[in-house]
């Protein structure tokens, strides 16, 4: 979490310095759901992020210095400094792709848990997504697939609040976590800010993934601190709102748990992670026009 | 492909072209299943995809709900980490609904993560059933114009057997549309289960110094039957099928033309922005110092596809158009 934290609190500062040449989507004081629900995982699970999906990427084992590289438009980024925050796939690792599009990852979520289950491998896929994304259709035709095809797959809603700018009772109809009870999918809801809560209860749903069992809905309440791009202030809520959510920050509260020597420990490695990571981001070259028609496809 | 696999051929249904590279690729290679509405059961609406099912089991050839999105999501996942799939659109009108994966997310996955997607979308598109303005419909020139998707339109069943082979095998999404009203047209078709043609290439159907047409899906048997038609004034027509229209194979194309000196385009799209509209651009860049007469596009008329099938075919290009446009620009300048 504190990696994850301290990676994007470094991009925002580079965002602010003019290094970041496209849209960030801070996740900080969401880093509970992520890395909780990665705990568990293995390289070979899939998952898919949204727009706002640094904390997945590195809760996933992508590599700080190419990630940040990503997003400060240099070679050394995973899409060549070409693709920027919503658009991360590195395959290799089982993250499946930020997106660009709400709602897009729900239905690639459900190929790869089918791809799964045709190979007969217990790996599962984890599909991120916010309490906006449920409007969609990609999201009704996706937890009725899952459901019916007994899917190995692990809906986790990560409920910030707020959809773009406004607040989510403008979006969101009765309870999310319940929204697959008629198709016989259980749910659950957890403190987001409780990595425990968190991993615990992905924890117990992908088991049953793993299992044959199908998938499960998990709603993780918790709270973006900025605002929904780097940039918004945010204006649409009040102080007292954002105060009351900031005494609830998952890392203040996971980190009751280790001794200080621990956490200072932590704390100094996660400081030189990444101070790496930013100066192996900063020495690669910005990604200049000989790089844009790459990649496009693999044989012409 | 060495010229011997083409020996030995059998007369064929493009259906059944398309039923066998399905059944050949799937008995090739474990990886590749076939997931849409109604290709497991009923073996498709139009039968395309029978024995299926019986032959690979629920697994891999899978009949889904109604959900185009995640049909296609379905294929960009699954391509993601292993399989080839192959996915059917039922009709070509519903890929509007699925727009978002194909375009948004198929397309774009190697240029994000320099990785392959082997995702083949199979769709039906045209008028030849009694279908109306939502079953009917070609949006084959939309499709054109996304980067890092293949746009494949075979005209019969040799193509339709040899490309989607070669789509299946091939590490990059590819749209394929087949045609409604060639399903039961025959051609001969190689026996050999090696038989893959190249994406990419165009076929010259028939050869010809007077006038090119380049001919797309459903016009190609009309193309042809108007130049044995023209042939007896004494017009010597060349008819060009490109088969695949992204990327398409422009030189074969702008050598012809340069040769010919006359363009005719027939399509069973309308001609706004179509690939009709992008063949005339084409040779306006490329031919324009050898070109005698202006280009014509025979093209469906700027309307909705009616339901009764006279109609429809009412609607249609038809041989004696493409005949027509020859003589036009065959008239003396
Ligand atoms: C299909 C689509 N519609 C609209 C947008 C613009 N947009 C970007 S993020 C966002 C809000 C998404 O809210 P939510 O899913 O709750 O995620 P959060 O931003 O809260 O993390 C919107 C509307 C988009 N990117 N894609």
């Amino acid at each position: 979490m504190r990696l994850s934290r301290r990676f994007e609190e470094t991009v925002h500062d580079q965002f602010h310095e003019g290094q970041v040449p496209g849209p960030l989507h801070l996740s900080i004081g969401q880093e509970a759901v992520a890395i909780g629900a990665c705990e568990g995982l293995r390289v070979s699970d899939a998952i898919l992020s949204t727009h706002r999906g640094h904390h997945h990427c590195l809760a996933k084992g992508a590599s700080p210095g190419r990630l940040m590289a990503e997003l400060l438009g240099r070679t050394a980024g995973y899409s060549r400094g070409r693709g920027g925050s919503m658009h991360v796939a590195i395959p290799s690792i089982g993250l499946l792709g930020t997106n660009g599009i709400v709602g897009a990852g729900l239905p690639i979520a459900t190929g790869a848990a089918y791809a799964m289950q045709v190979q007969e491998r217990d790996d599962v896929c984890v599909c991120f997504f916010g309490e906006g994304a449920t409007g969609t259709g990609a999201f009704g035709e996706a937890i009725n697939i899952a459901a019916l095809w007994q899917l190995p797959l692990v809906f986790v809603c990560e409920n910030n609040q707020y959809v773009e700018l406004t607040p989510q009772e403008l979006h969101v109809a009765g309870e999310i976590w319940r929204r697959g009870e008629s198709f016989g999918m259980p749910g659950e809801r957890v403190d987001g800010n409780d990595v425990g809560a968190v991993a615990d209860a992905v924890a117990t749903a992908v088991a049953r993934a793993r299992d044959g069992e199908g998938p499960t809905m998990i709603e993780a309440l918790t709270y973006r601190w900025f605002g929904h791009y780097a940039g918004d202030q945010a204006a649409y809520r009040e102080d007292e709102e954002v105060q009351r959510w900031r005494t609830l920050d998952p890392l203040v509260r996971s980190r009751a748990a280790l001794s200080d020597a621990d956490a200072g420990a932590l704390d100094a490695s996660v400081e030189d992670e990444i101070a790496a990571a930013l100066a192996f981001a900063l020495e690669s070259p910005i990604t200049g026009p000989d790089a844009l028609a790459v990649d496009h496809l693999a044989t012409v | 492909m060495a010229a011997t696999t083409e020996a030995k051929t059998r007369s064929l249904k493009t259906w059944q072209g398309i039923n066998q590279a399905l059944t050949e690729e799937m008995e090739r290679d474990p990886s590749v299943v076939l997931v849409g509405e109604d290709v497991g059961c009923p073996g498709g609406p139009y039968g395309v995809t029978r024995g299926l099912l019986d032959r690979y089991g629920s697994k891999r050839v899978r009949d889904t709900p109604i959900s185009e999105q995640v049909l296609v999501g379905l294929g960009v996942g699954a391509g993601a980490v292993g399989l080839r799939p192959v996915v059917e659109i039922m009709f070509f009108d519903f890929a509007m609904i699925a727009m978002d994966q194909i375009v948004n997310q198929a397309a774009k996955f190697r240029y994000f993560s320099g990785q392959s997607m082997p995702l083949t979308i199979r769709t039906m598109c045209g008028a030849g059933g009694p279908n109306g303005a939502q079953h009917s419909q070609n949006f084959e020139a939309w499709f054109c114009a996304v980067p890092g998707l293949k746009v494949i339109m075979p005209s019969n069943a040799r193509d339709a057997k040899g490309l989607l082979k070669a789509a299946i095998r091939d590490d990059d999404p590819v749209l394929f549309i087949e045609t409604l009203g060639l399903l039961p047209t025959r051609r001969e078709v190689p026996v050999d289960e090696d038989f893959v043609l190249p994406i990419g290439v165009a076929e010259t159907r028939r050869e010809g110094t007077d006038v090119t047409v380049v001919a797309v899906g459903r016009l190609v048997d009309r193309a042809l039957e108007a130049a044995e038609a023209l042939a007896a004034e004494g017009v010597s027509v060349e008819v060009i099928d490109p088969r695949t229209l992204s990327p398409l194979d422009t030189e074969t194309i702008v050598e012809s033309v340069r040769r010919t000196g006359r363009l005719v385009v027939a399509q069973e799209a309308t001609a706004p922005c179509s690939i009709g509209a992008e063949l005339v651009a084409l040779a306006a860049e490329r031919c324009l110092p050898q070109l005698k007469a202006a280009p014509i596009r025979v093209a469906s008329p700027f309307i909705n596809v009616p339901t009764p099938v006279p109609l429809a075919e009412a609607r249609a290009p038809k041989a004696t158009d493409v005949a027509a446009a020859v003589r036009t620009v065959m008239e003396p300048a």
